[in-house]
């Protein structure tokens, strides 16, 4: 056997070798990024939400809470942080249902089980924005295709997109249909990560099935499964293409399925109202630390998986 | 008596599987198969209202038709939509690689016990959702002078990717073990060439993952793109399908096929490094 050619040392090494300082090197671009691109921006969502700033001029002065005051005022404010809540728990808590259901399914052997796969994550993969224009035209107010189906077997025509409560149901549907692979995924996940053994130590101790989903399955899974929804929550809460695609706040009156991102786009971005559509979106801010300090704590217990 | 077939009792007991899976599987695909249908459909077979019962909406009632395809390669700005997101998904996916593959490794390897801090804080990073920083990415764009310019979703774009990459790469890197490298720095290698001889040829399948997430990452980003972008010919195929080429119903054929032409191969691919995916989302880092 050839002993290991030994490689003449150059100056360099001396960098290269000192753990804590090649250590901080190599972590700096990526702190550097962060902290100018995702901090600062931060910072300034804060600072904006404080100011009359408007689009497209650098000036800016202060104005206290008056940003805050104004649109906790508005009824459309209020009906977009309702929406906001009503369309991220309702969706979550459907795709927790099916999405259970749907894993204990794909988790048997059957042939064809690829495709299937496949077929069933094709929502979570392809590109939301462009999904949900297909799903506008499946839904659209003459031509819709679940209205020809529906008049078909002798019942009316649901006017999805026109009316504020089908629409409201459209937009949840969406949030359904896009995030359930995703939790699937990650319940199947959890699923296969229990170990056989113990599973079957209990059944030969003579645990039903009732006593091993109670004591063992549910609180294996509890922290994976805490992880699944705790993304939904964070997708579907601060998501804007579905509503901003789908209905673009509509149907009239009022703004009925706007949510609170939807809305801070439009004061922010189409109003050029930088201060309070910044405000808007800070509403969301209370919710995401609850998420993410949970999702930290979960994190940490993932580690017995 | 004849006794039944394995085979045949086997499928008999997978029937009510199959039934109820084919219930997710139709709810899942059926946008993508009305994509299809509608982007070849002809147009008199496909503007017709849905009171007419006689006509079964669900099939081809006439001949099909490339019309729609031409019509969106030809007199749409649909391949300038593609250009675009090919090249801001190719720079993110470079500087993303950049910028992470060293991060990753520093966490997992070199960074020690404020290394694990330091991982959990690029992970909340990831958990600032674009939604809180559009608004003030608005004063950053400008401030830069790169309204309108596909240049502000070329630097945006990293502030998620990065995060999740970094994540995704530590727990590769984890994974990989140490002796390997130590025994190419004892035959007299720096860390940094035992890094580029043993570490990174052992850890391409975690950088193409890196590649792919970023790049369909950057390819389905909408609101950033939303914001900055106005001109019909920097627009990304996310926001210039559904923004620039959505203009009335009867736009629906092509704007079909080009969601079935940008949705597929997305989602192929993206199919491929699902579970890697999964695992950087569920703490792959601890999984190593």
């Amino acid at each position: 056997m050839q002993i290991a050619q030994k490689v003449p040392r150059a100056w360099w090494h001396y960098f290269w070798d000192r753990e804590r300082w090649l250590g901080s090197l190599f972590l700096s671009p990526a702190i550097a990024y962060i902290l100018l691109l995702v901090a600062v921006p931060f910072g300034l969502a804060i600072y904006l939400s404080f100011t009359n700033a408007i689009g497209g001029n650098l000036n800016a002065e202060f104005v206290g809470w008056k940003n805050f005051a104004k649109v906790i005022g508005e009824p459309v404010f209020q009906r977009s942080l309702v929406n906001t809540f009503i369309f991220t728990f309702v969706s979550q808590l459907i795709v927790l249902i099916l999405a259970k259901f749907l894993a204990l399914l794909l988790l048997k052997n059957f042939t064809g089980r690829p495709i299937v796969r496949f077929l069933i994550l094709l929502p979570w993969v392809a590109p939301i924005a462009l999904s949900t224009i297909a799903w506008k035209w499946t839904l659209d107010p003459t031509f819709s295709v679940f209205n020809w189906t529906l008049q078909a077997v002798g019942l009316q025509p649901v006017y999805w997109l026109s009316f504020p409560e089908p629409a409201m149901a459209a937009v949840i549907l969406v949030h359904v249909w896009r995030m359930l692979p995703f939790a699937t995924v990650i319940i199947l996940a959890g699923l296969t990560s229990i170990p056989q053994d113990l599973l079957d130590a209990s059944t030969v101790d003579g645990a039903g099935f009732w006593r091993r989903l109670f004591e063992i399955t549910l609180p294996l899974m509890l922290p994976i499964v805490a992880v699944a929804v705790l993304f939904g929550i964070v997708f579907t809460f601060t998501d804007i293409t579905v509503v901003r695609v789908l209905t673009n706040g509509g149907p009239p009156p009022f703004d009925s399925t706007q949510v609170l991102a939807s809305l801070a786009f439009r004061r922010g971005i189409e109003s050029q109202n930088l201060g309070e559509g910044a405000a808007i979106a800070l509403f969301l801010l209370p919710m995401l630390v609850i998420v993410a300090v949970l999702m930290l704590r979960f994190a940490r217990k993932t580690e017995v998986t | 008596m004849r006794a039944v077939p394995r085979w045949v009792r086997q499928l008999g007991k997978q029937i009510p599987l199959y039934v109820l899976l084919s219930l997710f599987v139709v709810f899942a695909a059926f946008p993508f198969y009305w994509m299809a249908v509608t982007s070849f459909k002809h147009e008199e077979d496909l503007i017709v209202g849905a009171s007419i019962k006689e006509h079964v909406p669900y099939v081809f009632n006439k001949p099909p038709t490339l019309d729609h395809v031409k019509l969106l390669f030809t007199e749409m700005p649909y391949l300038k939509f593609v250009w675009n997101t090919f090249f801001i998904g190719a720079l993110v996916a470079g500087i993303t690689l950049l910028i992470s593959v060293p991060a990753g490794y520093s966490l997992a390897r070199l960074a020690g016990q404020w290394g694990e801090k330091l991982g959990m804080g690029i992970f909340l990073a990831y958990l600032v959702p674009p939604t809180l920083l559009f608004i003030p990415m608005n004063r950053v764009v400008s401030f830069l002078g790169l309204q309108d310019s596909i240049w502000a979703l070329v630097l945006i774009y990293p502030t998620f990717t990065i995060p999740f990459c970094t994540w995704l790469l530590m727990g590769f890197f984890k994974s990989i073990p140490r002796d390997i490298e130590e025994q190419a720095m004892i035959d007299g290698h720096s860390r940094m060439g035992a890094i580029m001889k043993t570490v990174l040829p052992l850890s391409m399948p975690g950088l193409l993952t890196v590649v792919i997430f970023s790049f369909t990452l950057a390819m389905q980003e909408f609101i950033y793109a939303l914001s900055f972008i106005s001109s019909v010919g920097n627009m990304t195929i996310s926001i210039g399908v559904p923004i620039a080429l959505f203009k009335d119903v009867y736009n629906y054929g092509p704007i079909m096929a080009a969601c079935l032409i940008s949705s597929i191969p997305v989602a192929i691919l993206y199919n491929l490094f699902l579970d890697r995916f999964i695992a950087g989302l569920t703490g792959g880092a601890v999984k190593g």
